[in-house]
């Protein structure tokens, strides 16, 4: 978020702030990426489905990946039981969807969403109340010193899968999508999976939502000052560890989002769902940038399309596309695509 | 003697000389003294548990640095030795190649990784290494050709080390003096000097710059070391210890597979067992591994007695079962990293 200062009020003698230019080439890349892959792929319609997964996917990790980097751009803290939020997030979802079963079984289209839309939002409550647990707990006492962050969020992330066995069983648990969004719409020739679309507005409504707090609200000016000096803020009398449980607590909600829409997109749940995605997650900010949030929505949707179009070309090779993407871009830029400045 | 044999390293702690030498004792009498294929077993892989902490420890106690792909290396070692023997043949030849091959692949593998990822900043490196970690367990379960995939290979040793070869018509004290019992002492030998070495290195002056990084970094470079290559060469040399390990344990169980040396629960594993025995003292992963192997092996048949105890309770009876035996594990994790962040032995060392 440090390349982005859209909108700044005027000063006071109404000269404009002077504002950094966007560094466009990220997003060239994306776009780039998507266009060479065009005549690898072969046929438009199959490029089409891969890319509408690929931004699928993108999305759902953004969403889960977004808290992850804020956090760590405002306190310094690296997650390691992020994780675990996503896993509750998707068991979560299972629950609710066992539970409303006649309502997803009905072939009208807003019931359905009306599942999802609980789904969402519960899983959204639960993994955010439990973030506010989890800060207090296992953060707060380590602040400040990186070794005991990484040992105590991964003694955490392990305590919570187990928990999480405990409850919802060590079996794996099929989340078949609601009647209605199954199967896929035709576009053309290319078959979209209807809950790819599903996806693909969320990950918008909630990526609009996220840049608007960020760059239109004072909470969001405060969190973009934060990452960029955290003791300038607070010496201008912010409570930045106030902000911060915030962030915190609003991260772990998306990841229970994305954990909630990735279960449902994989359409499968199983207790490591979060040690899956968490490798994915610290790859997309990696590249992005650690504690930006715009690099992280272009390493998102990097990894999204690459990992789609490589696992149609070359299936073999899908699992190191993600690395391979990684290694490429931090010869390119060794600190991600938005370095985040004073780090 | 004693003392240039651990490098000056002395225990400090007349309780922790006292665990140590029992542990040491028991280790080289326990094919006379505990009978039983389990107790054999259990030994075998305290042993190796005991070289791949310590090597660990190398890096997260000394150098301060997280790293997940320290059973990568393990597997390598082990996947070297078991593809080598099932390709070739059980022959020393082949099991010294394959232990050469994967010394390589491992060198090779770590120095990218470390130049790569120590070269920006140090908390990369357990990120960078997550992902390389799990990338590493998809292909070796994929490439089922080579690997075996998921059910693994199963080899011969060659015929010095096999059950069948009797050294001894006579069992000696209920022990029978057979190939088993040789690989047991191979691995045991070969354990006892990667200990002392490891000692070795962390005490020599190249230690204490490892010391001094983990102690503060930029102090560390402004005085003149190059911290990229101190903690590149620390992690270099941590995987080769972790593929000698992974060695022994392929030529102990004469079977690799992803779940033997890959699996995430081994990466924590280890991490528990330094940080239990006391980060930053090579007698943590002794006294760690040795707490925790035992646990596992005989806590674990505790806690079924327990499980069927309060059978009809139904959150507690879930809670206590075996199989989440890992839930009490995490629990202990993060209470010993809050109140005993020096571990077993800094307990004991406080203790005098």
């Amino acid at each position: 978020m440090t390349t982005t200062t859209p909108a700044l009020p005027a000063t006071v003698a109404g000269e404009a702030v002077p504002r950094r230019a966007f560094d466009v080439r990220p997003l060239v890349l994306v776009v780039a990426v998507a266009l060479v892959a065009w005549p690898v792929v072969g046929s438009s319609s199959t490029w089409l489905t891969l890319t509408i997964a690929g931004l699928a996917m993108g999305m759902i990790v953004f969403i889960a990946a977004s808290g992850l980097t804020l956090v760590f751009g405002l306190m310094d803290v690296l997650n390691f039981g992020h994780s675990l939020f996503i896993a509750l997030g998707a068991f979560l979802a299972t629950t609710i969807f066992a539970a409303m079963g006649g309502a997803a079984s009905a072939p009208s289209v807003a019931a359905n969403l009306g599942v999802v839309a609980v789904a969402v939002l519960a899983a959204m409550a639960l993994a955010g109340t439990i973030g506010l647990g989890f800060e207090r707990v296992i953060v707060r006492p380590v602040y400040g010193q990186h070794l005991k962050q990484i040992l105590v969020t991964i003694g955490g992330a392990i305590i919570g899968e187990e928990l999480i066995k405990v409850i919802w069983g060590p079996a794996q648990i099929p989340l078949p999508p609601p009647e209605a969004l199954r199967g896929s719409i035709l576009i053309g020739e290319a078959s979209v999976e209807k809950l790819r679309l599903v996806a693909v507005v969320i990950g918008l409504v909630v990526l609009a939502s996220l840049l608007w707090t960020l760059n239109r609200t004072k909470i969001g000016l405060l969190i973009r000052a934060g990452v960029q000096d955290r003791e300038m803020v607070e010496s201008l009398g912010y409570r930045i560890r106030r902000l911060f449980v915030g962030v915190f607590a609003a991260g772990s909600a998306l990841a229970g989002l994305g954990g909630c829409l990735w279960g449902m997109n994989q359409q499968i749940v199983i207790p490591q769902i979060g040690g899956q995605v968490n490798v994915l997650l610290f790859i997309v900010i990696i590249i992005g940038g650690l504690g930006s949030t715009v690099g992280c929505l272009f390493g998102a949707l990097l990894v999204g399309l690459v990992t789609n179009y490589v696992g149609f070309v070359a299936p073999k090779l899908a699992m190191f596309s993600s690395i391979g993407l990684m290694v490429a871009i931090l010869l390119w830029r060794p600190q991600g695509l938005y370095p985040v400045v004073n780090r | 003697m004693l003392a240039r044999l651990v490098s000056h390293d002395l225990p400090k702690s007349r309780w922790l000389a006292l665990a140590l030498v029992l542990v040491v004792v028991a280790l080289a009498l326990t094919p006379f003294v505990f009978p039983g294929t389990k107790a054999l077993n259990v030994a075998a892989k305290v042993i190796v548990f005991i070289v791949l902490a310590a090597s660990f420890d190398l890096l997260l106690g000394y150098t301060g640095i997280v790293s997940f792909a320290h059973t990568m290396f393990f597997g390598i070692g082990a996947y070297g030795v078991a593809i080598a023997a099932t390709r070739i043949g059980a022959t020393w030849p082949a099991l010294a190649l394959g232990a050469a091959c994967a010394l390589a692949v491992s060198l090779v593998l770590s120095l990218v990784i470390g130049l790569f990822s120590l070269r920006v900043r140090a908390i990369f490196f357990a990120m960078i290494t997550l992902a390389v970690a799990s990338a590493f367990a998809t292909l070796a379960s994929q490439l089922s050709d080579f690997t075996g995939g998921e059910d693994g290979l199963t080899f011969k040793v060659p015929e010095a080390l096999q059950p069948g070869t009797e050294y001894a018509a006579e069992p000696f004290l209920g022990a029978s003096i057979d190939g088993r019992l040789a690989t047991y002492y191979l691995i045991f030998v070969v354990a006892v000097v990667l200990v002392l070495a490891l000692l070795r290195i962390v005490n020599s002056p190249f230690g204490r710059v490892l010391q001094a990084i983990r102690e503060n970094d930029f102090r560390a470079e402004a005085i003149g070391y190059r911290t990229v290559v101190y903690r590149t060469l620390a992690s270099v040399a941590s995987a080769l210890f972790a593929t000698v390990a992974g060695i022994l344990l392929a030529l102990w169980l004469r079977y690799n597979g992803p779940d033997t040396t890959l699996s995430f629960e081994i990466m924590l594993d280890v991490l528990l067992i330094v940080v239990i025995g006391g980060m930053g003292t090579i007698y943590g992963a002794v006294v760690g591994s040795v707490l925790l192997v035992l646990a596992q092996n005989y806590l674990q048949d505790l806690m079924k007695i327990a499980a069927t105890a309060v059978q009809n309770v139904p959150f507690v009876s879930q809670v206590v079962s075996p199989d989440r035996w890992l839930l009490w594990l995490g629990i202990l994790f993060v209470l010993s990293v809050y109140y005993f962040p020096t571990g077993v032995v800094g307990r004991l060392r406080a203790l005098r």
